[in-house]
């Protein structure tokens, strides 16, 4: 009953935050400050809570609970929250993400701060929601709950040219929305299951399977929505952009949590229900991918404003998520999940060790500063350790992602090129993110800087801001050196639902005179293609 | 009893000395229908006057619809007839008979009555679009109306002639009907059967496309919408709404009791003419509704993109037809919706103190949220609903059509649709950005317009009914009441 109490607190609290807010109760701005924090504190815990809870050997969803009486009942709809293997993770990087952008909003003395916080409460409930949902409808409501805060702070408190952005941002995000919804409607219209949740509709699948030409009907819908969502290679223009303007909270948890939306959809709905549908797609996703990898990480390269460096950076690594979901393998599956919780982390520190660095420096431009390390030694370590994170350097979250991902592409002989050219990233990463270390920290201290410096005396990292940036750092190092932690929890999840796929993926690789394998656990064994969850990768630090 | 109702409605007028009376009254028919739609189940169908009225419960959903906008246009209204000065018995008369007229119309069972009922509230409408006779604007707008109403009523009534004329001679137009002799050949009913016995007579056919296309400049489908713009930005704001709301429901009222009525037997001819139709109008009231900056054109363009999603419900209901009226329900809904939030908007557009109220441009609503954050709160639901965004009603709305156009498989449609929701943002959103977003400061323009909210403060009446409406947007987004157990 705590457990559950606990699940829906997560999303209850923040929200009865932001509406106390917008109703005017809460007059004392001191009191602002505590109910803030109350409001993203609780999320985090309740997110660390559960998912040290969380037991991974069990079927299904955990924790579960069910209100029939809300939602549509004559299209299935009904309130339903719950954590499996998959969204778990993703539901404790949702709770801490959303702790240290709630922190740094705290201490941002931005303008007008109630608003702010009720707006950025509201996203956190949104987002908090989203990865509890079992319901495929009130996921979709809970990511729009989440997405129309961020229009507005955009529009509110964002950098240059703000108004525009937020325009842009949100023709392209709803085009990507209302795309998705068609796939998720025409999925609830075709199998027409009794619930519009998760495990019903695979239940229904896997007794009516659908037409090959349906799914890939089905999943091109939802990978062109999704896409859109999470910035995929030639619809990702709007993304770097929008974190650009976007005040830091924000960009916070749309890069680092908001935009796994898609992939946590993908890989939840989209391969497992679908995997005729996946196949069908897998070689464009691949491509696409690999768009993100190499044509934006060169991209990301040419930036010389810190903050656009770190959107399109952000960008760049959901190449490697894709392309673990491209694979169409349990490996892949795992290890984009994987990614994706050490990816939230990562970006979201980076872009609020950026701010940071702009609060000290007066600017974003990487060309007026210079040689900072002396005066913040404290933030030039958090900034290398973030830097090396992002790269992918063993000890970090990253790093297991990465690498399953490269193992899953290894998997079959035709994904081998993409491996190649995959791994070319991790060159390009290294290429920008060193030079940013080298560009900010180190070298010769630039004249705008000094001249900077003499109105306003730089001091290193204090509490407030090394608080949050320290959270985060602990969560992204403890991912490193001990991934079992989340590897453990999704294997049953990962390796049961992605079954149906692997063995797909399997007899379409495997020459025609070999006999297909039937499925199962027997077929694994004797398959010379076995197929390894992540389990298996013993960190090599301990 | 229903019909008192309606005959209660015309003998008001005489007393309508004052707007006061008016809006009590209608407040009063209001809950008077709906209590006698709660307590005395009308679901059963009943004809009156020879047939030529049939009285369902359809149409008794649309006639609350129709109770419930006329209540609202009138509050509205007598907010800005006595800021106008103009006088108000005639224009509370004349709503109210339009009403009436809206009422019949959605009953009727013959072509005669159709006909009838649809030139009463014409001409109602003809007078009210250039009520203000001071305005230039206005007068245009009337002869505009009044010009386009008159081509459109003649293409109806050609339409009707032309299937009466098949009607009560068949084989002289190489049709079949036995038995004709005995029937009213402009019934609802006979003209159904001869239809569906001769799908494929062009002399029928064409009668039925020059009704509908009567019925499309109703409801402002293209190619019939040309003079949407122009009248919706010349009229008076509450008679704009009027326009927006009544006559657009009435006109797709119709167009469901026909489709799915005696043109049911054209079904195979008149989808794929209703789908250009319908994705034509999307993309032209989108289309065009970007480039305008001033409100009321663009509400009117934006009205007929949202005429062709309507049109795409109709489409399902067809497909469905016979079997399953869900689709009808989903456009129930989607109007009430569209009611709620178009009175939203208009509402707190008359709160508005300008000089020439046809100008409301979006500069004139920079910063409203912060001036006033009740009626920017109210501004913003408003469009946000019309939008599409949830947690609005105007979502789930959306949802239910996607949805049901899918079922029906309309994908061509459907495709339209998304995108035109899509291109929909962009006006709506910039509108929603005067309201809610400051503009960044610059020096050059310093204002000595008046502020046009200066008059905020003395709302009383208006603000009730304005925060009734957003609640109930807000409320049906997340429960749908008695429609979503139809769903």
């Amino acid at each position: 009953m705590l457990d559950q109490i606990l699940l829906l607190g997560s999303i209850a609290v923040p929200l009865a935050v932001s509406l106390s807010f917008f109703a005017g109760w809460v007059r004392d701005d001191e009191w602002v400050v505590k109910l803030a924090c109350l409001g993203f504190g609780f999320p985090c815990v309740a997110g660390i809570l559960l998912f040290i809870k969380f037991d991974g050997t069990v079927d299904g969803y955990c924790f579960e609970i069910l209100y029939e009486k809300m939602g549509l009942q004559e299209l299935g709809i009904t309130f339903h929250l719950g954590l499996n293997g998959v969204s778990s993770p993703l539901f404790a990087m949702a709770g801490i993400v959303g702790l240290a952008a709630g922190l740094a909003a705290v201490f941002s003395g931005a303008k007008r701060l109630k608003l702010y916080l009720a707006l950025l409460c509201f996203m956190q409930s949104g987002l908090m929601g989203l990865f509890a949902s079992v319901d495929l409808f009130f996921y979709y409501l809970f990511h729009e709950f989440a997405l129309i805060p961020t229009f507005i702070m955009i529009g509110l408190w964002g950098g240059r040219n703000r108004r525009g952005i937020a325009l842009e941002i949100t023709i392209y995000l709803t085009l990507g929305a209302l795309v998705s919804l068609g796939g998720l409607v025409a999925l609830n219209v075709m199998v027409d299951a009794p619930k519009f949740d998760f495990p019903t509709l695979s239940q229904a699948l896997s007794d009516i399977a659908l037409h090959d030409s349906t799914q890939a009907k089905i999943f091109g819908l939802l990978l062109l929505g999704f896409g859109i969502l999470v910035a995929l290679f030639p619809f990702h223009t709007w993304a770097p952009r929008g974190y650009e303007a976007a005040p830091t909270p924000v960009s916070m948890l749309h890069a680092g949590v908001l935009k796994k939306f898609g992939l946590y959809g993908l890989i939840q709905i989209g391969a497992p229900l679908l995997p005729e549908g996946a196949l069908f797609w897998s070689p464009w996703l691949l491509w696409l991918a690999l768009g993100n990898v190499l044509f934006v990480g060169m991209v990301t390269i040419a930036q010389g404003n810190l903050k656009s460096m770190v959107g399109y950076g952000s960008v760049m690594h959901m190449g490697y998520c894709f392309l673990g979901i491209g694979v169409c393998s349990s490996l892949g599956a795992g290890s984009a999940v994987m990614l994706m919780a050490a990816h939230g982390l990562s970006v979201s520190l980076m872009f609020l060790l950026s701010a940071s660095i702009q609060r000290r420096s007066g600017t974003y431009e990487m060309g007026q500063m210079g040689g900072m390390a002396g005066k913040t030694p404290i933030l030039a370590c958090f900034f290398v350790a973030a830097s090396l994170a992002t790269i992918g350097l063993p000890g970090f979250g990253n790093f297991w992602g990465e690498f399953g991902v490269f193992l899953s592409l290894g998997e079959q002989p035709s994904h081998r090129i993409f491996l190649g050219l995959a791994a070319l990233g991790i060159i390009l990463s290294a290429v920008f993110g060193l030079r940013a270390v080298a560009r900010i920290f180190f070298g010769p201290q630039s004249e705008e800087l000094t001249a900077h410096e003499n109105k306003n005396p730089i001091r290193d990292l204090g509490l407030t801001e090394a608080l949050p940036a320290g959270l985060i750092l602990a969560a992204l190092l403890l991912l490193g050196l001990w991934p079992r932690g989340i590897s453990d929890r999704i294997n049953k999840e990962i390796t049961d639902r992605y079954a149906k796929v692997d063995h797909a993926t399997l007899s379409l690789f495997l020459p025609p005179c070999c006999p297909v394998p039937q499925g199962g656990e027997e077929s694994n064994q004797t398959t010379p293609l076995q197929v390894s969850p992540p389990v298996v990768l013993e960190p090599e630090e301990r | 009893m229903i019909l008192g109702l309606e005959l209660f409605g015309m003998k008001d007028s005489s007393s309508g000395r004052t707007g006061v009376i008016a809006i009590f009254f209608q407040s009063v028919l209001f809950v008077g229908h709906l209590l006698d739609y709660l307590f005395w189940h009308h679901s059963a169908a009943l004809n009156f006057f020879s047939d030529m009225i049939s009285q369902g419960l359809q149409a008794e959903v649309m006639r609350s619809f129709f109770l419930l906008s006329s209540l609202l246009v009138s509050i509205i209204g007598h907010r800005y007839l006595c800021r106008k000065g103009l006088k108000s018995g005639e224009f509370h008369h004349l709503t109210m008979l339009a009403t009436a007229g809206l009422m019949l119309l959605c009953q009727s069972n013959h072509f005669l009555m159709l006909f009838v009922a649809l030139e009463t509230v014409a001409l109602c409408f003809y007078t009210l679009v250039a009520y203000n006779r001071d305005s230039a604007k206005s007068l245009e707008a009337g002869i505009k109306y009044l010009i386009f109403g008159a081509l459109s009523s003649a293409l109806l009534l050609f339409g009707i002639v032309l299937l009466y004329g098949v009607g009560a001679n068949p084989e002289a137009w190489g049709a079949s009907y036995p038995g004709h002799e005995f029937m009213d050949p402009l019934s609802f009913q006979y003209l159904g059967n001869l239809m569906s016995e001769n799908p494929d007579n062009l002399m029928l056919r064409a009668g039925v496309v020059l009704i509908l296309a009567g019925i499309a400049f109703k409801v402002g489908a293209a190619p019939f919408q040309i003079w949407v713009p122009d009248v919706y930005h010349g009229s008076p704001l509450p008679i704009t709404a009027f326009l927006g709301v009544s006559s657009k429901a009435a006109g797709f009222f119709v167009l469901l009791n026909l489709v799915n009525g005696p043109f049911e037997g054209m079904s195979e001819f008149l989808l794929p003419l209703l789908g250009f139709v319908a994705t034509f109008t999307i993309f032209f009231g989108n289309l065009a509704a970007c480039a305008q900056r001033n409100v009321k054109r663009m509400l009117g363009l934006s009205g007929v993109a949202h005429a062709g999603y309507l049109l795409v419900a109709v489409m399902a209901s067809m497909q469905f037809a016979g079997d399953d009226d869900r689709a009808i329900w989903v456009l129930f809904f989607y109007l009430f919706v569209y009611l709620l939030a178009s009175f939203c908007v208009f509402g707190v557009m008359g709160l508005a103190d300008l000089p020439d109220e046809n100008e409301h441009e979006f500069s004139h609503y920079e910063d409203l949220a912060k001036k006033s954050p009740w009626a920017g709160f109210v501004l913003v639901s408003g469009i946000a609903s019309l939008a599409g965004i949830p947690p609005f009603a105007g979502f789930i709305a959306k949802l239910l059509l996607i949805s049901v156009a899918y079922e029906a498989k309309l994908y061509l449609s459907l495709t339209a649709m998304v995108i035109g929701v899509v291109i929909s943002i962009y006006y709506y959103f910039g509108w929603m950005r005067a309201i809610a977003l400051p503009r960044p400061a610059s020096f050059e323009d310093v204002e000595d317009a008046p502020d046009p909210w200066a008059g905020l403060s003395k709302t009383g009446f208006m603000k009730v009914v304005l925060v009734l409406l957003t609640v109930a947007s807000i409320v049906l987004g997340f429960w749908q009441g008695p429609f979503g157990d139809v769903f």
